[in-house]
């Protein structure tokens, strides 16, 4: 059974169709890419899964049931962790205080673990040095990296990692890259919006192309990036 | 000498006016809605401590202790069945709606109870009081001070070391973020507006005792309490006392000097802090 489905799932906006009739399974432990042009409803999707938007039609699935209907915290605690394409540390807390919020509420851990727990990614990503900082004087590089410890803390089945490695150096990528690879080797599945395609191609197993709300295609990566469609319409390259 | 014994008086005074502005502060910064039922609310307290006391004979400082789940079941159902419903972008339906609810309570304190003047009767504590050489103060005012900060570092622990604490400040940082930690606002909410009417409860206690009270006398211990979460600082509750404190000296002052001057003292300084500290004394950095 799949972890989390999408079935015929559509969202407007006015007018606007920005998720248009969107099906797709993901199954345990898979990664699977989201490319798109800007305006593709790629983040739409996101608030969709999370619960952040209701869709007009369609159901979301997750082991099964139905959570159409669900409010986010309860997606929180059924499994679902989600990284924000623009970082939202709550900027009144510490680094470390960030993923005690997540941890305690979002992923259910015990009081006397958390603070073991929460120190043991931060570590991973990287943010052990900064775990008492105030979270709202970040730099870039560690915002997102807090995007991320923040969702792992929620201990997720499924993370939600929007656009995590826009705007970082090559150097700072790499590194990036290799701890979403050693989530995904736990075998956490992931759903990655992503513009760094080699970062993104790096990772995921299966590609998914939206295009005005609605998917293109679907499939392994370098079969989607060779169709001529997608070329045209995703890089603007005339097929 | 005078103007020291006059200063420590309004020290004490502002204890009190920290105690109205502690739970208003603490839900303006939890989830940025200014009740304007917070003085009714506290004079609600009063009557019923006062209604406590009466049927069941017991002390005031006890009754208080009856009286308080009482007013966090209430601040819980308030926020759950009304604020939470108002509460949005749109900061004008919750202003509209805590204050029909403050002319609702006031009407309904004024049928149940009358107009006729009350006081919560504390016994010999009341006109006791301690001599430290250069000037004497009472035992109540001493109480109600020391009250207010262990209040306000009670609220700060809170806030501070606990998980409950860690949810109101991230649900005020960002609710829509707070719900995918896990977070349920509504609820944060709701506990908030009970520990808020708790800590009303315990404002209304020294208002009580202190001197008489009837239905009407609640919006003018708004104002007094918004003035101090407004010279503190919005969010900061150490700066909530610390503003409680400067109305209370400032209408200590007011009234050595012509005892007319005494409320509009307070007013005064109020003005004062705003023209040379519009954020307030201790102002949130991340505002």
């Amino acid at each position: 059974m799949p972890i989390l489905s999408l079935q015929s799932v559509s969202r407007s906006f006015g007018a606007l169709k920005v998720t248009d009739d969107v099906s797709f399974d993901l199954e345990a432990g898979e990664a699977l890419g989201i490319i798109g042009p800007n305006g593709a409803g790629k983040s739409t999707l996101f608030n969709l899964i999370t619960g952040n938007i209701a869709p007009d039609a369609g159901r979301v699935l997750m082991d099964g049931r139905d959570v159409t209907k669900a409010p986010p915290m309860e997606r929180v605690k059924a499994g679902i962790g989600r990284s924000f394409q623009i970082p939202q540390p709550f900027g009144g807390l510490s680094v470390y205080e960030n993923l005690l919020v997540a941890a305690r509420f979002g992923g259910g851990v015990p009081a006397n673990d958390a603070p073991e727990f929460c120190m043991d990614i931060l570590a991973r990503t990287g943010l052990g040095a900064v775990a008492e900082k105030s979270s709202g004087g970040l730099p870039l590089l560690q915002r997102k990296r807090l995007e991320l410890a923040r969702a792992m803390a929620t201990k997720p089945r499924v993370i939600l990692l929007d656009e995590i490695a826009g705007g970082l150096t090559d150097a700072e990528c790499v590194e990036l890259v290799a701890t979403i690879r050693a989530i995904h080797a736990e075998g956490t599945a992931i759903i990655w919006i992503e513009h760094v395609l080699h970062a993104l191609n790096s990772v995921v197993e299966r590609l998914m192309v939206l295009n005005f709300g609605r998917m293109l295609m679907i499939g392994q990566p370098d079969q989607v990036m060779a169709s001529p469609e997608v070329r045209e319409i995703y890089l603007g390259i005339e097929a | 000498m005078m103007l020291i014994d006059t200063l420590a008086q309004g020290l004490l005074l502002g204890g009190l006016y920290a105690l109205f502005a502690a739970g208003l502060s603490l839900v303006f910064g939890i989830m940025r809605l200014v009740n304007l039922a917070h003085g009714d609310l506290i004079i609600l307290a009063a009557y019923l401590i006062l209604t406590i006391a009466t049927v069941t004979g017991l002390h005031p400082f006890l009754a208080v202790v009856l009286a308080a789940p009482v007013m966090f079941a209430l601040g819980w159902l308030l926020q759950t069945h009304l604020l939470n419903r108002v509460l949005g972008t749109d900061i004008l339906p919750p202003l509209l709606v805590t204050f029909g609810l403050s002319v609702v309570i006031q009407n309904g304190l004024l049928s149940g109870f009358t107009a006729d003047s009350q006081k919560l009767t504390a016994g010999s504590i009341e006109a006791a009081s301690v001599s430290l050489g250069f000037v004497t103060l009472g035992v109540m005012p001493l109480l109600t001070f020391a009250s207010a900060v262990a209040v306000v570092f009670a609220l700060n622990q809170l806030f501070y070391r606990t998980a409950l604490g860690r949810a109101f400040r991230a649900t005020s940082d960002d609710q829509v973020t707070a719900q995918l930690m896990g977070i349920r606002p509504q609820n944060i909410f709701a506990i908030a507006t009970g520990i808020a009417l708790v800590v009303a409860t315990i404002a209304a206690l020294y208002l009580g005792t202190r001197a008489n009270f009837d239905p009407s006398i609640g919006p003018a211990r708004l104002l007094y309490a918004f003035e101090a979460v407004i010279i503190g600082g919005l969010g900061s509750l150490w700066g909530t006392l610390a503003g409680g404190i400067v109305i209370g000296m400032a209408q200590a002052v007011g009234a050595s000097i012509n005892p007319e001057w005494q409320i509009l003292s307070g007013h005064i300084a109020f003005v004062i802090v705003l023209l040379f500290r519009p954020r307030g004394l201790f102002p949130r950095a991340n505002d």
